[in-house]
């Protein structure tokens, strides 16, 4: 935004801007898209600069479909509309997109819309030619004949039809014979969709690619005809109880060019289906078996020759030691790996698996309770080119094995250490992983100020960072954290009760921060979160619950700072009426928590909802229910906000 | 079986009390032989079962086999057992009287003979009643009096019947003894009891003059004219069966002509036989076109089938029922070198027509009619339903109105289909089609399926009643087999399994054929 400035300010009188042409104008456009804001003040630069940042614009967001027309001619060359902020999407809205972007356009998402039909989607179809994208995702209300709409637009590649629960065999049918383009569907929990109109995917649409069909009841008539596809490459088989081996058998005539297969939750496929991969899928690079079969030794075997793998999941499944070795055994070295959530992992299996998979760049092991320091010190020896380690409660693990983790695997980016009993020279040597970007540390209980500080000091790279229930952190870490990672953009903090305002004015200075929460923080104050929304203009979510110090002098800064807020929780604050009738004006404002306000009047509550049109979703108590009319909640359900009911007792905070 | 099973039985198969009322009135109206206990448990027996049926036949056809002339007789021609059974019970009695006791005996004569005298007794009675009440009313009540004649007609009607049967048991009862069945008497002894030359005779002066097929059908040229000797009989017949049986039969009837209509086409497909390796028969049109081709030579009835007529001419006396008479006509000739007949279009330039270059003959009389209406009649019948279909075969109509509205499956070509996956095949097979939605989409596609099923379910069983009884008329070699077997539930369902027998080669037909219609019925054709 400076540069920007710099040069306009030195143009001024001669215009050099006249001199650059449009393509390298565009080239700096390219470079500051990362904070809406820019652009916005580029453009209110000058008429040129608004014209040409209108011309440049390929991706829209936009909030509310009452201004659709506006900002559809103000952008001509749009070919991204995101329409998932956008809870109410009506048929004309469908046609004014339509006529407008026409063939330009071609993507769409409406994952999140609602109140639009098979006509307006015909409209979509009929003029924008070359739509190839379209998210219907959730569109529970959908039937045949919005899909029969959906059939019409012949260009379509990707198609998400995820929850649209009421399509049938017909309408995927109608889709098949309609898109013959399509690369990629996804018809998860598309429950009325069967074999038929899965196998008339199949059948139709030869350039399938992506193919999702978790949850549907689907059985093994359909798979041969989806694994003659001589292009797929991903199928997702997630929760589809009626596969069992015998499908997978067909596997054996061949499918070269399948590369993803996840088969999660199918509880008919044993090692036996699994052992026709191997002749079949010879390519398979990414397998997923959560909560499937258990992982024995057969399975392993079954499995034994599948050399292009590169990511095997098995979450959640029960687990032999003789399994995992058996894994290690494989003849390739796995990149990525997890295991969270599996019974039976202990240290003998799994110091075996990594020994041998030395070039395992992400593990995860949430939850394998079983491991101790001898499977750490296995996996910093021998894996040293991790840059994700996920090892929520791994409790059995001590406090000395995260030095390990610090001294050796250097090139960590993702770090989960929640719950587990690191202390405070963990973290400094963890702190020596300088391209760490993401790390958690709720409830480890063991860390303090002069740990984080460390953290602070060398990660300079952090942008997220958790500290929910650490209870030995107060304002010297934060600070440390605010003055060395400049980049940081979500801080969680709550329950750190010693948190006082001091860390808010600090962390005021990373303004790329997005999320900001901060339950149970009892010393901070309005005057901290004022702070917090003068420099963090692009705050998004925002969790104030019992936070009693807070109060309605921070809404206003933050109403008038923080446009791009989109969820707050209020719950327990001390903000009243007024606090929320200011929240109101923050036009992005799309989910509000609201309990337990003692300032809080029904007609304040009221002025507000229905001020704030774009509300999506509003948490409040039953209390409001009867005090406030019907009609009040009807008309804001028709703008599509959805209400939901809490009638919890109002708890004293310690 | 025991007295007691059988209660029992009678209460599962009738469990509406309503039901329980009609068969004793029956009954009382035809009081039977001195055994009358006994034959009034089987009587209830068979009627609760027709009266099932009566409660599930559809309305419209009802109201349609009203209309129909022709197609009232044709159904009243295919339920000749049941017929046998209640109408002419005075027969059917006197038909497994003298099985049980298989000599003839002169008690049994007596018997009869006394139980003749009394109903001429009543009868004197009735007309004396009515004579004098003629005398009181003078005119006015033309319709009492024309009930009247009725009731003095059925009565007389009734006991003509039973004297013949009466004197033809005798004649049959010697052959009986040569021929020496098992004592306990199996039911196709006392069902279809040795006739001895039975041949089944056209009648010219019935109908609407045709000629006779049959001399063509069975090769022996006979044309024997017989004068319709028992007028009454078919005035009987029929309004006995116009209110209990007439129903039952239109359900039968409707299954066979169901599965007849596939026969044609299919019947001679794949059949290869060198020209002039068999001979060629062409009818005339008129010919084809008579409802009937076989009549009784005495009553005069019509019938589509020689089976059917064989299975009505049981009730004219003893010597219809030896298994001579019942067999089929050509059996008889099949040690002879069988010449093997097919048939001509009597139509200039039809490809079934014999001077056609590409001749293909018709296999069988049936495939004959059907062909001939269905390619050079008018299709006078329009489905009620959809009034958009027309058929000239009354059995296309009846089939297609069973699914007219049914097939919700609709492909972008037009084409609809009973099956999603048939749809879905079709689809998948060509090019540019597409399945067709609905405008206004209907909820809940699976609860009408349920529907569905249920119904198919209810044809099934009748249509296992209807194989039954159809091949009765068909080929009634089955039903000679017959054996005991009184646990089978199977026997509950049909109308035609008595109190102490069942028929056993009712387990002999594959079920799943009655499922698919398009599968052949050529068992159900006629010889």
């Amino acid at each position: 935004m400076k540069r920007q400035k710099t040069l306009e300010t030195s143009a001024n009188n001669d215009n050099l801007f006249d001199l650059l042409s449009e393509e390298i104008v565009f080239t700096i456009l390219d470079f500051i898209d990362t904070n809406p804001l820019d652009r916005k003040s580029f453009s209110l630069v000058c008429k040129s600069f608004y014209i040409t940042e209108s011309k440049h614009r390929k991706n829209l967001t936009p909030l509310r479909q009452e201004h659709l027309p506006r900002i559809l001619n103000r952008y001509p060359h749009v070919n991204h509309l995101d329409l998932s902020l956008c809870p109410r999407i009506n048929d004309n809205s469908l046609n004014v997109i339509s006529n407008t972007c026409k063939d330009s356009l071609n993507s769409i998402d409406l994952s999140k819309s609602r109140f639009f039909s098979y006509n307006g989607l015909m409209s979509l179809a009929l003029n924008c030619k070359n739509l190839v994208s379209i998210d219907l995702s959730n569109a529970t209300e959908l039937r045949d004949s919005a899909a029969a709409a959906v059939a019409e637009a012949k260009n379509l590649e990707r198609l998400w039809l995820g929850r649209c629960k009421l399509i049938t065999d017909m309408g995927i049918g109608c889709i098949a014979v309609g898109c013959k383009k399509l690369r990629l569907i996804s018809l998860k929990w598309c429950i009325s969709v069967s074999d038929l109109g899965v196998g008339l995917i199949a059948v139709k649409c030869k350039e399938i690619r992506s193919l999702d069909l978790s949850y549907l009841p689907i059985t093994n008539k359909c798979l041969p005809s989806i694994l003659k596809l001589q292009h797929l490459e991903d199928i997702v088989l997630e929760g589809c109880f009626g596969i069992d081996d015998d499908s997978l058998a067909a596997l054996k005539h061949g499918c070269q060019s399948m590369k993803a297969l996840d088969i999660s939750s199918c509880q008919h496929i044993s090692h036996v289906g699994l052992s026709s991969l191997i002749s079949g899928a010879g390519s398979l690079q990414q397998l997923t078996l959560a909560y499937a079969c258990p992982v024995t030794l057969a399975l392993a075997n079954s499995l034994n020759r599948l050399s292009m793998l590169q990511s095997v999941k098995l979450d959640g499944c029960a687990v032999t030691s003789a399994g995992l070795t058996a894994i290690g055994n494989w003849c390739i070295s796995l990149s990525e790996l997890s295991l969270s959530k599996c019974l039976g992992v202990t240290d003998e299996g799994l110091s075996s698996l990594v020994t041998k998979n030395k070039d395992l760049k992400k593990l995860d092991i949430t939850c394998c309770r079983k491991i101790t320091g001898v499977s750490i010190a296995y996996i910093t020896n021998s894996c040293t080119n991790l840059t994700s380690l996920r090892m929520e409660s791994c409790t059995l693990v001590p406090s000395e094995a995260f030095v390990l983790i610090g001294q050796r695997c250097q090139f960590l980016e993702e770090l989960d250490l929640t719950d587990n009993e690191i202390d405070d020279e963990g973290l400094k040597s963890i702190s020596r992983c300088s391209n760490l970007s993401s790390l958690k540390l709720g409830i480890c209980l063991n860390i303090s100020d002069e740990g984080l500080s460390h953290v602070g000091m060398k990660c300079t790279k952090l942008t997220e960072l958790d500290l929910y229930r650490s209870a030995g952190i107060s304002d010297m870490g934060i600070i440390a954290i605010s003055r060395g990672c400049p980049g940081l953009e979500m801080i969680n903090m709550s329950y750190c009760v010693d948190i006082t305002d001091r860390s808010l004015l600090s962390l005021s200075k990373c303004s790329r921060l997005n999320t900001f929460e901060s339950r149970g923080c009892p010393h901070i104050t309005s005057l901290g979160l004022a702070a917090i929304a003068v420099g963090c203009r692009q705050l998004i979510k925002l969790d104030i619950k019992k936070c009693h110090n807070i109060g309605d002098a921070a809404m206003l800064p933050l109403a008038h700072f923080s446009q791009n807020l989109r969820q707050i929780t209020v719950s327990y604050s001390s903000v009243t009426d007024l606090g929320l009738l200011a929240l109101a004006s923050i036009s992005c404002l799309q989910s509000m928590t609201v309990l337990h306000l003692k300032g809080l009047t029904p007609s304040g509550l009221a002025a507000a909802v229905l001020a704030c049109g774009g509300l999506t979703k509003v948490k409040l108590h039953l209390y409001f229910k009867s005090l406030l009319p019907q009609p009040l909640f009807e008309h804001l359900e028709a703008r599509g906000c959805v209400f939901e009911w809490r009638d919890k007792e109002f708890q004293v905070c310690p | 079986m025991e007295p007691n099973d059988r209660l029992s039985l009678d209460a599962w198969a009738n469990p509406s009390s309503s039901c329980n009322g009609l068969p004793r009135k029956m009954s009382l109206e035809n009081p039977s032989f001195t055994n009358f206990n006994l034959q009034q448990q089987e009587q209830k027996w068979d009627d609760t079962s027709i009266l099932n049926y009566g409660i599930r036949i559809e309305p419209p056809f009802l109201e349609f086999n009203q209309a129909s002339e022709s197609e009232y007789l044709l159904s009243s021609t295919c339920n000749n057992q049941p017929k046998v059974l209640d109408q002419e019970d005075g027969l059917n009695n006197e038909a497994l009287q003298t099985s049980k006791s298989l000599d003839w005996d002169p008690r049994t004569m007596l018997n009869n003979l006394s139980f003749l005298e009394q109903k001429i007794h009543h009868l004197q009675d009735l007309v004396h009643l009515i004579v004098g009440r003629k005398g009181q009313a003078l005119g006015g009540h033309d319709q009492l009096v024309t009930q009247q004649q009725q009731l003095i007609t059925a009565d007389l009607t009734s006991i003509i019947v039973q004297l013949i049967s009466t004197a033809g048991s005798l004649l049959p009862s010697v052959k009986h003894k040569l021929s020496t069945g098992p004592p306990n008497g199996q039911l196709g002894e006392f069902l279809f009891p040795p006739l001895a030359g039975m041949n089944c005779v056209p009648q010219p002066q019935h109908g609407s003059g045709s000629k006779a097929v049959q001399p063509l059908q069975h090769g022996s040229g006979s044309k024997a004219v017989q004068p319709q000797c028992v007028t009454g009989s078919k005035v009987s017949d029929q309004c006995n069966q116009m209110d209990v049986t007439g129903s039952f039969g239109t359900e039968q009837n409707l299954s066979i002509e169901e599965h007849e209509m596939k026969e044609e086409e299919d019947a001679d497909e794949g059949e290869n036989l060198p020209p002039g390796s068999y001979d060629i028969l062409q009818l005339e049109k008129e010919e084809i076109l008579a409802p009937h081709t076989h009549f009784c030579t005495i009553c005069g009835k019509g019938f589509k089938r020689d089976a059917n007529l064989r299975m009505h001419m049981r009730g004219h006396g003893d010597e219809y029922k030896t298994p001579a008479a019942l067999a089929k006509p050509n059996k008889e000739s099949s040690l002879e070198p069988v010449i093997i007949k097919r048939y001509s279009c009597p139509f200039a330039g039809c490809k079934r027509n014999k001077d056609h270059k590409k001749f293909q003959p018709l296999k069988t009389i049936l495939c004959v009619k059907n062909h001939y209406k269905r390619t050079h009649c008018d299709k006078s019948y329009i489905c009620s339903r959809c009034n958009t279909k027309k058929f000239s075969v009354m059995a296309d109509l009846k089939t297609h109105e069973k699914h007219c509205g049914k097939d919700k499956w609709l492909c972008s070509c037009g084409t609809t289909f009973s099956r999603k996956d048939k749809l879905f095949g079709h689809i998948a097979l060509f090019q540019g089609h597409t399945p067709a939605i609905p405008l206004e989409e209907t909820k809940g596609p699976s609860l009408s399926c349920d529907k569905m099923d249920g119904n198919e379910a209810s044809n099934k069983s009748g249509n296992i009643n209807f194989s039954f009884g159809s091949n009765a008329g068909g080929g009634a070699q089955n039903i000679i087999e017959v054996k005991e077997d009184a646990d089978d539930p199977a026997s509950y369902f049909s109308p035609l399994s008595f109190d102490t027998c069942n028929f056993g080669g009712f387990h002999e037909f594959p079920r799943p054929t009655f499922d698919d219609s398009e599968s052949s019925f050529s068992f159900l054709e006629a010889p």
